[in-house]
């Protein structure tokens, strides 16, 4: 789901990136607002759980490799905006240090995996969980939260790359970046994402937040969070 | 730092350890590049051209790390799964670093 440099035309990389830039911005001050200093060293480790998570490539055996992200279980135990900056670090450093992912693509890559999932997995597990701290009502809204936000954020990923032909061609009708359209990019990574690294995603949230529910539940946000809208 | 937030580096340090499974199953499963991530020649081979604009971008960045491998000519896969090892180590304390840093200079208050 990183996707390298070249394969986004300038008309999609550039807006994505001012979409990041001011996201980023509303990210710092909302983190301002709900972190307290003492559990600052967690967001380290949040930002390093998800650059280790990535490393761990999965093979569809015979064709492609792809992986977790994290992002959710970031977003359920420390809010979609903290998980929003930890995520796009981790991005901004296996780009520019580990040429994963492109440098003109960091902007969509950090939208993708740094803001919509994490978000998309934030609601989710809320509107599954609601007020309930029942270990097995937790760890199904979890395993669905990181399962439906990788699924959904690979889907976004595919139409990013599916849209170049439309956007972009050469005068003698080849495409200028991403080769492949919507019909091919679309199902390609929606199903490799829905039979595997979505199942994965979602093993890995629910394993997390048990932990964390288990040792420190006062920490967790989503939790935090719905105890001061009652 | 307290109890859980050094019981959770050790885990990390513990899961940089194993980072290497990231490379040998797909080996071993004979599974190759990530969707939408071929280089300009594999693309080539895809669909028999490479593209204009993406010939032009993909060498623009030259990771000092490139795909988490320190010696690109080394094939053997245990040396390989030292490099990875290494770089999933000096990656994940980079980035536990600099997330500090910025969390630090955000959040000033319940000191």
């Amino acid at each position: 789901m990183h996707i390298p440099d070249g394969y986004l035309s300038p008309q999609t990389y550039i807006p994505l990136f001012g979409v990041f830039v001011t996201v980023t911005a509303v990210a710092i001050k909302k983190v301002k607002k709900e972190v307290s200093a003492r559990n600052i060293p967690y967001l380290g480790m949040a930002a390093a759980f998800a650059f280790i998570v990535m490393m761990f490539n999965l093979p569809i055996p015979g064709g492609t490799t792809g992986h977790a992200v994290g992002s959710a279980v970031i977003s359920i135990i420390f809010g979609p905006w903290a998980a929003m900056l930890a995520v796009s670090v981790a991005l901004i450093i296996q780009a520019f240090i580990f040429g994963d992912g492109g440098i003109t693509a960091i902007g969509a890559n950090c939208f993708n995996m740094a803001v919509f999932m994490p978000f998309t997995a934030y609601y989710i597990f809320r509107l599954i969980c609601r007020n309930t701290k029942r270990i097995s009502k937790v760890s199904f809204a979890a395993f669905i939260s990181g399962y439906i936000s990788l699924v959904m954020a690979a889907i976004l990923t595919a139409v990013e790359f599916g849209i170049q032909p439309l956007i972009a061609s050469a005068p003698d009708g080849k495409a200028l970046y991403c080769p492949y359209n919507l019909s091919i990019a679309v199902p390609a990574m929606a199903i490799e994402h829905i039979f595997l690294f979505g199942i994965v995603e979602g093993i890995i949230t629910a394993i997390v937040v048990n932990f964390f529910l288990k040792t420190e539940p006062t920490l967790i946000y989503a939790f935090r969070n719905s105890d001061k809208n009652e | 730092m307290n109890k859980l937030q050094k019981k959770i580096l050790v885990i990390l340090l513990l899961l940089c350890l194993i980072t290497p499974v990231g490379i040998l199953l797909p080996a071993f499963f004979n599974a190759g590049d990530a969707w939408g991530e071929w280089s300009a020649q594999t693309v080539k081979e895809l669909v028999g051209y490479v593209p204009k604009g993406l010939a032009k971008y993909s060498d623009l960045w030259k990771a000092p790390i490139p795909d988490y491998n320190v010696k690109k000519t080394d094939r053997s896969i245990i040396h390989k799964s030292g490099y990875y090892i290494v770089s999933g180590i000096l990656g994940a304390t980079i980035t536990y670093v600099v997330m500090l840093l910025i969390s630090k200079l955000i959040v000033r208050h319940g000191e």
